[in-house]
């Protein structure tokens, strides 16, 4: 697709959300996973000043119900005007929320608006939501001083070239996506292949065609894809590919694990694959995308096992704070958490952002051990413990409140596995068996992810601290000791 | 091939790689993707697995909830070759 076509389809997008009565300043939230339109929808609302947010759509998995509600709530958390969709969803969307709900066909319709409008440095430009299960996520408000500073910024520190070509199958509900894989190749003007993630995770090999027809030179990747693709690209979707084109493979989002790259590696050594091209990043959505980057063409550097992040970018400063959590300070930083100040005071410490993670600075660069929070990154995907517990709590059989998930680091699939160890009085195998069908069936249905472990316990069994709270780390030290 | 040793290599497959847990008690017609027992991600590694074990090519587009959500589909589609 040409820029000029780009432009005019934008154009019409914006026509209809003008025509639907939206404006400066309206939140729209869009939520599907691939096509263009929500490409469009987006621009088209940047266009008209409205402050769009991209959002995961139902899939077969979820459970609809729960999908909906969840969309309910935070349609109204976020006072959103309008929800876009795909046409098979729309109607029932209509009936579960709040503000009026339209087919992404529409936006094709009618003539293209003009104007632009004008907006301030500081005005909100969209949010992100991207951590979290859908109804509670926070939504992360951007300005467009923080995400042109950012953009400016990281395209300093990839060093990007004319040449340069994005080849991404990232979702763009996902800031890695969103920001990386969409909005800096279009803004920096460089030609952009979008894969959808839907098509990808059945099919990974898919990527290194898209790579090898377009001569891709950038793609970023969370950890578990390094994995992924070792494993499981087909064999004959290595004849006639060639990685030799790529200057970076960026491993961004989960902690960046040395045996995932050295698997990528080996896989595809024989058809362009090199250490020169793992790249690594550190990034939140809370400062737009990212923290620190390794430079490119640098093979990975390592420090006591841990595999270097990079440097800070330009405009961001990174320190190690107390109890070695790491904290920043940066010109591209949240406006704020759109419509919960309750949690912006909380996020800052003395003017410095608190991540949570933990790290340490060695000659400049950054390296992640582990998070102070039980935060559990299962696939990319941010998922906090005490979400996935209320899921687990509300499945009949379970005691309620006496359940605890967590995360258990994978070495061959590259990412965080879910562990959910429940107290029950259930007696025999088969109900048991039905419990912890109920557990999976609800995981997947209400959060879109798989229980990897589901483990039963008698009541008395999950350990206590002297408070009377259930104690995740010391359970799953438990869990993992009894495993043995 | 034949049905009952395939079926029963794919049971075995699926419950130790794919759920991890050797010992679980696969039915022919429990769904395994709804159900949450595995992601969309074995689908891939199914794919090879079927490949390295019966040199049966399953097309990208076949790789769906809808058709390999159970065992009988499965096997029904490794059998078809």
């Amino acid at each position: 697709m040409s820029r000029a076509g780009f432009r005019e389809r934008v154009g019409r997008a914006a026509g209809a959300l003008a025509r639907l009565g939206l404006g400066r300043g309206d939140v729209i939230v869009i939520a599907q996973a691939d096509g263009l339109e929500g490409v469009f929808a987006f621009w088209g609302a940047l266009q008209l000043g409205a402050v769009p947010s991209m959002l995961p759509p139902l899939t077969e998995k979820l459970d609809p119900a729960t999908y909906r509600a969840s969309m309910d709530l935070l349609v109204r958390h976020s006072q959103a005007q309008l929800l876009l969709t795909t046409t098979d969803q729309a109607p029932e969307l209509a009936r579960a929320v709040s503000c009026p709900v339209h087919s992404l066909d529409v936006l094709a319709d009618g003539p293209a608006h003009e104007g632009r409008a004008d907006p301030g440095p500081d005005d909100v430009a969209f949010l992100q939501h991207s951590s979290g299960t859908t109804g509670l996520q926070k939504g992360v408000a951007l300005s467009h001083r923080a995400v042109l500073n950012q953009l400016a910024s990281y395209a300093d520190a990839l060093a990007l070239e004319d040449r340069d070509v994005v080849v991404s199958w990232l979702p763009l509900y996902h800031d890695m996506g969103l920001i990386a894989g969409f909005l800096m190749p279009l803004v920096q003007g460089l030609p952009l292949v979008l894969l959808s993630p839907f098509d990808w995770v059945r099919s990974p090999g898919l990527l290194l065609r898209a790579i090898t027809s377009h001569a891709g030179t950038l793609c970023w990747l969370p950890n578990f894809a390094y994995s992924h693709m070792a494993r499981r690209v087909r064999e004959r979707d290595l004849e006639g590919a060639s990685l030799a084109s790529v200057r970076a493979f960026v491993n961004c989002s989960e902690p960046v694990r040395a045996a995932s790259q050295q698997a990528f590696l080996e896989r595809f050594g024989t058809i362009g694959a090199r250490p020169e091209q793992l790249a690594a990043c550190y990034a939140m959505a809370e400062n737009v995308f990212a923290v620190t980057q390794t430079p490119p063409g640098r093979p990975p550097r390592l420090h006591d096992g841990h595999v270097s992040c990079g440097v800070p970018i330009p405009g961001v400063e990174v320190k190690i704070g107390p109890g070695g959590e790491i904290q920043l300070r940066s010109d591209c930083m949240l406006s704020g958490y759109h419509r919960r100040p309750e949690l912006d005071a909380a996020a800052f410490d003395d003017g410095w952002y608190r991540t949570g993670d933990l790290g340490f600075l060695a000659d400049g660069e950054l390296y992640v051990i582990g998070r102070q929070k039980d935060l559990i990154i299962n696939g990319g995907k941010n998922l906090h413990p005490h979400d996935l517990e209320a899921v687990v709590n509300g499945v009949p059989g379970v005691h309620p409140g006496r359940a605890v998930v967590f995360g258990v680091a994978d070495e061959a699939e590259g990412t965080e596995l879910i562990a959910v160890v429940a107290e029950t009085d259930a007696a025999g195998d088969e109900a048991s068996r039905a419990i912890v069908a109920a557990v999976r069936q609800a995981f997947v249905g209400q959060v879109g992810v798989a229980a990897s472990y589901v483990h039963l316990v008698p009541p008395g069994w999950l350990v206590k601290t002297s408070s009377g709270k259930i104690a995740r780390d010391a359970n799953r030290r438990k869990w993992l000791a009894e495993r043995e | 091939m034949d049905p009952a040793a395939v079926r029963e290599t794919l049971r075995a497959f699926i419950a130790k790689t794919l759920i991890r847990d050797a010992a679980y008690p696969l039915g022919d017609a429990e769904p395994i993707i709804t159900a949450g027992l595995i992601d969309s991600f074995s689908l891939a590694e199914l794919a090879v697995f079927v490949e390295r074990q019966w040199g049966v090519d399953i097309p990208d587009p076949e790789l769906t909830v809808e058709r390999m959500n159970t065992l009988d589909q499965i096997v029904a589609r490794v059998l078809a070759g």
